[in-house]
């Protein structure tokens, strides 16, 4: 084995994949995404759980996908939790920018800090054709805000073949 | 250089008619991944190139390049010439006549003509001979539970066009199809009966006579998807009795962007066109149009030249090293393979345990890691697999799994090659903190 695959599977990834953070799906909630990876078949559920505030309270989730997909969605579970809905989205376009860095990393410290255990999957950029694994949630997420009427951003529709 | 297996030597190639063989192919020569030479066991989704349709395409282009069936110099003489050497080739592989092989961008896109013209059939076009090929309400389309998408959406989308019912032939828990359900899933109602010839998830090969002589019982037409047979064992379509029959250029050592659609001389005879246009008639006015015969019929627009071409040279480069040779050792990559997989503690079968009636292609489950792992820890020992549901979701959820990985042989694999694939996917579930043993 060599140390690209250590680098690409990190502990934290391994450790979330095994006990995802999130995971059961829950009510109420404010709107649900589905999104499937056509390529290989993985796929979520995500509901987007909203405090009286706005505040994104929580997301649930239910899903199946490899390592990377299941990881990365617990990962941001718990790095959304009680968020202001535009920081949310902030984090969101960090994290695709992070994956498209071709694992180099965002080379930005105050964006790096605030993706936290995030920044585990930057090795996942190297490898083109698992970044839309790592996406897969987030997309969702992304989804279930605009449903949801709370995104800030432009509501012109986010597609599951947006993201490579 | 091409190699030529002597067919006298019979069951096997030798080590060195192996390592010409491997020397036909170039990019087996580069390594991957750091440094790691190239194992591809990935021939099912497509195979590499040997030099004679790389240099086929080549010398096309640098020697005969000009459009075909039209203008009056040599060099279209040249390449009409080519253009129509090639489907001769094509022909001669799998046992049809030139004029029954139609050139076509993909085997889907062969499988889509077929569609598309029963659907025009429907619609009146064709005239008296093609009502044959029409469907109606109440009528029925039986494909299997095995299907590639390319075999099983078309036949979704003619029902829906015309109304009439999809059915279809289970897979057992061997992995291999149902086929004591012909006798009553296939009846006077079905009017197409549509299969692979070998599944391209578990590489089981399919009884076609069966198939064909219960599809003739009812008056059925047979529609044979051949992408993963007719690279790999020896096919005669005409032996066969299938109707119709699709294969690819891609998966048989040829280029991508070319297809073949066989069909019985007299069915194409009677077929209404589907893609219209230039290349495809006999007289036109402004009125309306008459058309051409077969496979013209079925040619509209400028063809891929080129790419038929190198489709014709890659015929020709099986035939040389013979398709009983070619089986043959694959027939050891098959057994090699399954009991690589079968000695590895928690990977799981997704197919036929024995050698009877299949063919290299070998999936798998591996307890507790999703197939994209499993592809990426192979592919980091340089080891190139498949992984997901290969275009087969039915037959996925049929076992129960969203996806599999996937090891395929080609005429070049090695049984080295197949022992570093078994020590790298015994590596697997440790590097993600599982046991051995399931």
């Amino acid at each position: 084995m060599s140390g690209a695959m250590e680098q690409l599977y990190q502990q934290l990834i391994i450790e979330h994949a095994k006990d995802p953070h999130g995971k059961g799906l829950a009510e109420p909630y404010a709107a649900e995404s589905f999104q499937v990876n056509p390529t290989c078949g993985d796929e979520v559920r995500l509901r987007v759980h909203l405090a009286p505030d706005g505040a994104l309270e929580r997301v649930s989730w239910q899903g199946q996908g490899c390592s990377i997909s299941q990881a990365s969605i617990s990962v941001m579970s718990e790095l959304v939790e009680g968020l202001p809905v535009a920081e949310v989205e902030a984090l969101g376009e960090d994290f695709r920018a992070l994956l498209h860095t071709r694992g180099e990393g965002l080379q930005d410290e105050a964006a790096e800090d605030r993706l936290g255990d995030a920044t585990a999957f930057t090795g996942v950029g190297k490898y083109s054709a698992r970044v839309k694994c790592a996406l897969l949630g987030w997309m969702a997420l992304r989804d279930a805000l605009l449903q949801a009427g709370t995104s800030t951003t432009s509501t012109t529709s986010t597609t599951s073949t947006e993201e490579a | 250089m091409t190699t030529t297996l002597d067919p006298r030597a019979g069951t096997h190639l030798s080590a060195g008619e192996l390592a010409a063989v491997r020397a036909d192919f170039p990019l087996l020569r580069r390594t991957v991944r750091g440094g790691r030479p190239l194992v591809y066991l990935d021939s099912a989704a497509t195979s590499q190139k040997p030099d004679v349709v790389i240099d086929a395409e080549l010398d096309f282009y640098s020697e005969r390049n000009a459009a075909v069936h039209r203008g009056a110099h040599q060099l279209a003489e040249e390449a009409t010439d080519a253009y129509e050497s090639a489907r001769a080739e094509v022909a001669a592989l799998v046992g049809a006549r030139p004029d029954e092989i139609v050139w076509t961008s993909n085997a889907t896109a062969a499988i889509n003509v077929v569609a598309y013209a029963i659907s025009n059939a429907t619609a009146g076009r064709g005239g008296a001979a093609a009502r044959r090929f029409a469907l109606a309400p109440g009528d029925e389309i039986v494909v299997t539970e095995a299907e590639h998408h390319a075999n099983l959406v078309p036949w979704q989308e003619v029902a829906a066009r015309t109304g009439a019912t999809l059915r279809w032939i289970g897979v057992g828990d061997d992995g291999r199809l149902r086929t004591d359900e012909l006798a009553t899933v296939v009846t006077e109602r079905t009017k197409v009966l549509a299969f692979a010839h070998v599944s391209n998830v578990t590489g089981a090969v399919a009884d076609v006579a069966a198939f064909v002589a219960r599809a003739r019982e009812v008056g059925a037409l047979t529609v044979l998807d051949a992408c993963q047979s007719v690279p790999h064992l020896p096919v005669d379509l005409g032996a066969l009795g299938v109707d119709f029959a699709a294969f690819s250029g891609h998966k048989m050592y040829g280029p991508t962007g070319v297809g073949v659609l066989y069909g019985r001389r007299e069915l194409l005879d009677a077929m209404p066109p589907v893609l219209t246009g230039g290349s495809m008639v006999e007289v036109v006015t402004m009125e309306s149009t008459t058309f051409a015969p077969p496979p013209q019929r079925f040619e509209a627009g400028s063809m891929m030249v080129a790419q038929a071409v190198g489709m014709g040279a890659a015929a020709r480069y099986l035939r040389e090293l013979g398709m009983a040779a070619v089986a043959a050792h694959e027939a050891e990559m098959t057994r090699l393979l399954l009991d690589a997989v079968a000695a590895v503690p928690g990977v799981r079968l997704v197919g036929p345990a024995d050698q009877r009636d299949r063919v290299a292609v070998v999936s798998f489950v591996v307890d507790g890691v999703h197939a994209h792992d499993v592809g990426q820890v192979l592919d980091d020992a340089g080891i190139a697999v498949r992984v997901g549901h290969h275009c087969a979701q039915p037959l996925h959820r049929r076992f129960g799994v969203a996806a599999t990985s996937r090891a395929s042989a080609g005429v070049y694999t090695t049984a080295d090659e197949v022992a570093a694939f078994g020590a790298a996917l015994a590596t697997v579930r440790p590097f993600f903190g599982l046991g051995g043993a399931a």
